[in-house]
């Protein structure tokens, strides 16, 4: 990697509608790592990660992804992102949805079945997305964000709905994917994640409260678990 | 625009539909029901043939719109449209390869409902049948490209349903179906020149009433002309980044 910085953002403002979501923000995400992106729901994780899509109009400040400004032309098959709302077909089977991102973004023809597999989902491929349950579905959101070979993952809350063990999985496949020379960004309310990431964001009222490693941040807070940590800054008792 | 993006496209909604086998009987059964239902009513061929063209144009046009007035809405609002534009498909791909897969569609609802009209009904046509069948196409795809450009406009599924009175209806009344054009007043008529229905009625009253093929041509051409139109309107409106 030529850039140190897979993400870097310098005095990022994003007003939505009438409301200023991001304030100022300045950050990084170290390119090959694992960066959590936690903070209370409104706090402006989703809005970040859509500014980093390339789907978000920016107010004022820079937004670097990959080298490049966000929402470059070249960066649109470089980046996989997915919504928290999933942002698949329910009127298509998992294979179909697979199949049609796979050909938008030039990926390779055995792509969707390598993909099925890393998310999971072999024995649901002919099964219509709208059938399936929650965890499923967003598996399937996952696993489009997985085809191609994406050198940045964006993915709001990808583990929420599933059960420890897939959670365990998925977190296993991110590491991976990072051991490969990926760089995730990963939004989640569950604080127990944390632990899993090389670096934490902590968001709230769209400013940066903290970035940190695991050990650092409970360091920080004098706090045995994230939980904890994130308790204690939320709460503002550490400057 | 890419072709091999937009067959992607065509191919992934082709798909959606075909998982839905209500919608496909209904789209291909509702507009022969309701020309025989036509037929019936007027109970008289000759009366059947002065209106029987005018409904083979407002069905193709009215359904179409429908449907993709509200397929796009979905896309819109379910955040699938927002993935799309963060990948490398294109604004035109996604459209043209919407409009050619309503479009194929039409063909196959047309041949059905001209074909009833025509064999089944008794409509008579004094030019080429298959003319019909174009005119049929092309008005489909009028409705597909309206429908498109017209549910970015809308935040809902009960507004996007509220613009077939607002866009659809006065078309149709201006477009000389009730009242002959030549009938109504001036300022009317001037405005009902300018509308795209007005052409698709005048082709579908050309192809059955006359043998001239010029003339029909020329009002497909108008059509297809408004439906270019729609689509570059309606790509203005696909953003790939949103406040």
């Amino acid at each position: 990697m030529v850039n140190a910085l897979a993400v870097e953002a310098r005095g990022l403002t994003v007003v939505r509608g009438r409301r200023e979501v991001l304030h100022d923000l300045s950050l990084g995400v170290p390119a090959g790592s694992v960066v959590g992106l936690l903070g209370p729901s409104g706090s402006g994780k989703t809005t970040l990660m859509r500014s980093v899509a390339g789907s978000q109009r920016i107010r004022s400040g820079t937004l670097r992804v990959l080298g490049l400004t966000a929402g470059s032309r070249s960066l649109r098959a470089r980046v996989g992102y997915a919504t928290q709302a999933g942002s698949v077909y329910d009127d298509l089977t998992v294979e179909q949805n697979l199949r049609y991102f796979a050909r938008v973004l030039g990926a390779p023809a055995g792509d969707p079945s390598r993909v099925l597999a890393e998310v999971d989902l072999e024995d649901h491929a002919n099964r219509m997305v709208g059938r399936l349950s929650g965890g499923q579905r967003s598996r399937v959101s996952l696993g489009v964000a997985l085809l191609g070979t994406p050198e940045l993952l964006v993915l709001d809350e990808p583990t929420v709905g599933l059960d420890p063990v897939l959670r365990a999985d998925l977190w296993s496949l991110f590491r991976r994917l990072a051991d490969r020379g990926v760089t995730l960004l990963v939004s989640s309310h569950v604080m127990d994640e944390a632990r899993r990431c090389d670096r934490i964001l902590i968001l709230r009222e769209g400013a940066l409260l903290a970035d940190e490693t695991p050990e650092g941040l409970l360091a920080l807070t004098g706090t045995e678990d994230a939980e904890d940590a994130f308790l204690a800054l939320a709460g503002g008792k550490v400057a | 625009m890419n072709p091999r993006l937009t067959a992607a496209t065509t191919r992934r909604v082709l798909e959606q539909i075909r998982h839905d086998p209500r919608t496909v009987g209904l789209l291909l059964v509702v507009p022969s029901l309701l020309i025989g239902l036509m037929a019936w009513i007027f109970n008289d061929g000759r009366l059947f043939s002065a209106v029987g063209p005018d409904l083979l144009g407002l069905f193709p046009f009215i359904i179409m719109f429908l449907i993709t007035s509200i397929t796009t809405l979905r896309e819109r609002r379910s955040g699938t449209l927002e993935r799309l534009m963060t990948t490398p498909l294109g604004r035109f791909d996604f459209i043209v390869g919407y409009a050619i897969a309503f479009g194929l569609l039409a063909v196959v609802q047309s041949l059905i409902a001209v074909g009833f009209a025509v064999w089944v009904c008794g409509l008579s046509v004094q030019g080429n049948a298959w003319l019909l069948v174009l005119v049929a196409v092309a008005n489909a795809l009028l409705g597909t490209t309206l429908g498109l450009f017209a549910s970015a406009f809308a935040a809902t599924e009960f507004q996007v349903v509220q613009f077939m009175p607002l866009l659809v209806f006065p078309q149709a009344l201006l477009g000389g179906i009730f009242v002959p054009r030549d009938r109504m007043p001036d300022v009317l008529r001037a405005i009902s020149d300018w509308l795209p229905l007005t052409h698709a009625i005048e082709a579908f009253q050309h192809a059955a009433g006359t043998t001239d093929s010029g003339s029909v041509l020329r009002e497909v051409a108008v059509v297809l002309a408004w439906a270019v139109a729609f689509t570059a309107l309606g790509s203005v409106t696909l953003r790939r980044r949103t406040a």
